[in-house]
């Protein structure tokens, strides 16, 4: 293995543009042939990310009535049955953000819907994090979002139908970048 | 104030003093309660004994004397914690301790083997590739010291005066040479796709702590460390491998990280949404507000301290600015009325905490100390009246607001806010 490696960047060497003496500029320029390549493939139970256009979402589905059975088993010990809020973070209603102590909550912040599934399925349940299958996790987000008035008692959550669903702040978000 | 002018009549003279390390304390020791002691000394036990053995321990441990300099939590905790802060009042110079650097988890600790990690570079690149430690170690590598500040720090003095020491109130701020791999240098070993414009970068805890990073950033200043302070990063800081961006939002240093993947929009995470964004008085909120801006904190003298006896005290502290340099640090010691300028001990260097010095008599009337910083930008450090007139006390993050710290008459030093 080390021997390898040893032959593959020594070659590799020879063509590196080398030794700038800036101190904001690395000193070796090129590849150094350290690495191995990998197939997305065999990153996929790594790639988990959701952007806001649903790039990302599993196959799967979740109703609010299959989310409303987990989250009493799963989430409302530390949010509440009603999502408001016990050991940790108050998930339903919180009602507008220009008064002296805002709410911050799902239904009253948060942008995007992508991002709750995103989160749920990297992070929650807080004691076994990415223990949920995909379905688990759409269904969750699913009745999260049911519980602030965001969806419909019959609605789905899937790939097609979460990226849809437009949150009551979306547009509270002014980026700076910088 | 009649000392402080003598003082600092002017810089020249204030530096001149300092340097040769005269005039100012040739000035002082009258008005100096020194101790007095008619006991003669006899010979202490310590040294008429063989002292301790080598190796003991094996890793070196600070003095027995100096165990309550210890980072702390929250009192009163809170049921799920987030963070412990640096005793920044007991410090000296800029360089944090390892042991001491503040901690911001999201959720806890993981125990990871560095034989069993590994960082994925993929998305919009020409080669997906996988790195073992093994393989980041070999890289061509730089050491740096940066700051690095939660942007949460001080976050609770924008409502009310809420703490008392200097640790509580701004010891999410911390400064360390930083060892690793520039984050251009192993992405240019994957090749960028030309519409790749940021970054997901995820970390291996079980938050899979994620923020988007724009790649300009990554290919500016960014770097993968696996070291700090001349040893391989604490645990707590990400062992073995974090991201480390110089002058941004602490949390966007992912640490334990296993994962960078290039796009071309931001990702929207619940860290860069939810969290970690800055809520104005009419109920919106900016989003990637990355930079620490311009800051400075007076550490000694600092809350819950005392001053024993009127005469000569030195006033320093920590001044940063993600912006740059810091170009200057002024000093009041009547709440802001007049100010004069510390002396910044070199090196001054960028998005790196410079130590400041000032030279104080205090004639035992109460007094309220206070720190300005400038920097290289011309950014100055606001009041904090200015900062929520502009910010908003409900912004929580980026509070770079001056801090004063009242002196009473008996000595007590509190927090002035």
């Amino acid at each position: 293995m080390d021997a390898k490696y040893y032959y593959r960047s020594s070659g590799l060497f020879a063509i590196i543009g080398l030794l700038v003496a800036c101190s904001n500029t690395p000193y070796v320029t090129g590849k150094v042939g350290l690495g191995t390549p990998i197939s997305e493939g065999q990153i996929q139970k790594w790639n988990i990310d959701v952007g806001p256009s649903g790039a990302g979402l599993p196959v799967g589905s979740g109703s609010v009535a299959a989310g409303e059975i987990l989250f009493q088993q799963v989430c409302a010990n530390c949010h509440g049955d009603k999502g408001q809020g016990v050991l940790s973070n108050r998930l339903v209603g919180g009602g507008g953000l220009n008064t002296g102590s805002p709410v911050k909550t799902v239904g009253s912040y948060w942008p995007y819907a992508t991002t709750i599934f995103d989160y749920i399925k990297r992070a929650m349940p807080h004691h076994s994090p990415q223990s949920l299958s995909d379905d688990q996790v759409y269904a969750s987000t699913a009745y999260i979002l049911y519980m602030n008035k965001i969806i419909d008692k019959n609605a789905v959550m899937d790939a097609k139908t979460l990226p849809l669903v437009k949150m009551p702040n979306r547009d509270g978000f002014i980026p700076i970048m910088r | 104030m009649s000392n402080d002018k003598t003082l600092t009549k002017r810089r020249g003279f204030l530096k001149a003093s300092l340097a040769v390390g005269t005039g100012v304390s040739g000035a002082l020791t009258s008005n100096s309660a020194s101790a007095q002691s008619n006991t003669f000394l006899e010979i202490d036990p310590w040294t008429k004994t063989q002292g301790a053995t080598f190796v003991n321990p094996p890793y070196g441990l600070p003095s027995k004397y100096e165990k309550e300099v210890v980072r702390r939590l929250p009192n009163p905790a809170p049921i799920f914690l987030t963070a412990s802060r640096t005793p920044i009042q007991n410090l000296h110079g800029i360089i944090t301790p390892n042991g001491l650097h503040f901690e911001r988890h999201h959720a806890g600790v993981p125990d990871i083997n560095p034989d069993q990690h590994r960082l994925v570079v993929h998305g919009l690149v020409d080669r997906p590739m996988i790195f073992s430690m093994e393989n980041i170690m070999r890289f061509p590598s730089e050491s740096k010291i940066y700051f690095m500040e939660c942007s949460g720090n001080s976050a609770a003095e924008l409502k009310r005066s809420a703490n008392n020491t200097a640790q509580q109130i701004h010891g999410l701020i911390s400064c360390c040479e930083w060892t690793g791999v520039r984050v251009s240098t192993l992405l240019q070993e994957c090749g960028i796709k030309p519409q790749a414009t940021w970054v997901l970068a995820e970390g291996a805890d079980g938050a899979a702590m994620t923020r988007s990073i724009p790649l300009s950033k990554m290919l500016d200043d960014a770097i993968l460390a696996y070291a700090q302070n001349g040893e391989m990063l604490r645990a707590e800081q990400g062992y073995p491998l974090r991201l480390f961006l110089p002058s941004y939002e602490g949390n966007m240093s992912i640490k334990w990280l296993r994962r960078l993947k290039l796009g071309t929009e931001p990702w929207q995470t619940r860290e860069e949404t939810s969290a970690y964004t800055d809520l104005r008085e009419n109920g919106k909120a900016l989003q990637f507000t990355f930079k620490m801006e311009v800051k400075s904190v007076i550490t000694q003298p600092s809350g819950m301290m005392k001053l024993k006896s009127k005469g000569f005290y030195e006033i320093s502290g920590i001044a940063w600015s993600g912006n740059g340099k810091i170009r200057r640090v002024e000093v009041s010691t009547d709440a802001g009325k007049t100010w004069q300028e510390a002396m910044l001990q070199e090196p001054v260097m960028d998005k790196s905490l410079v130590r400041f010095r000032y030279p104080w008599v205090w004639d035992g009337a109460p007094a309220v100390l206070m720190s300005r910083a400038v920097d290289t930008s011309g950014d100055v450090q606001p009041t904090m009246e200015a900062l929520i007139k502009t910010k908003s006390a409900n912004t929580f993050y980026h509070n770079n607001a001056i801090q004063p710290w009242r002196v009473a008459a008996n000595g007590e030093v509190t927090n002035g806010r």
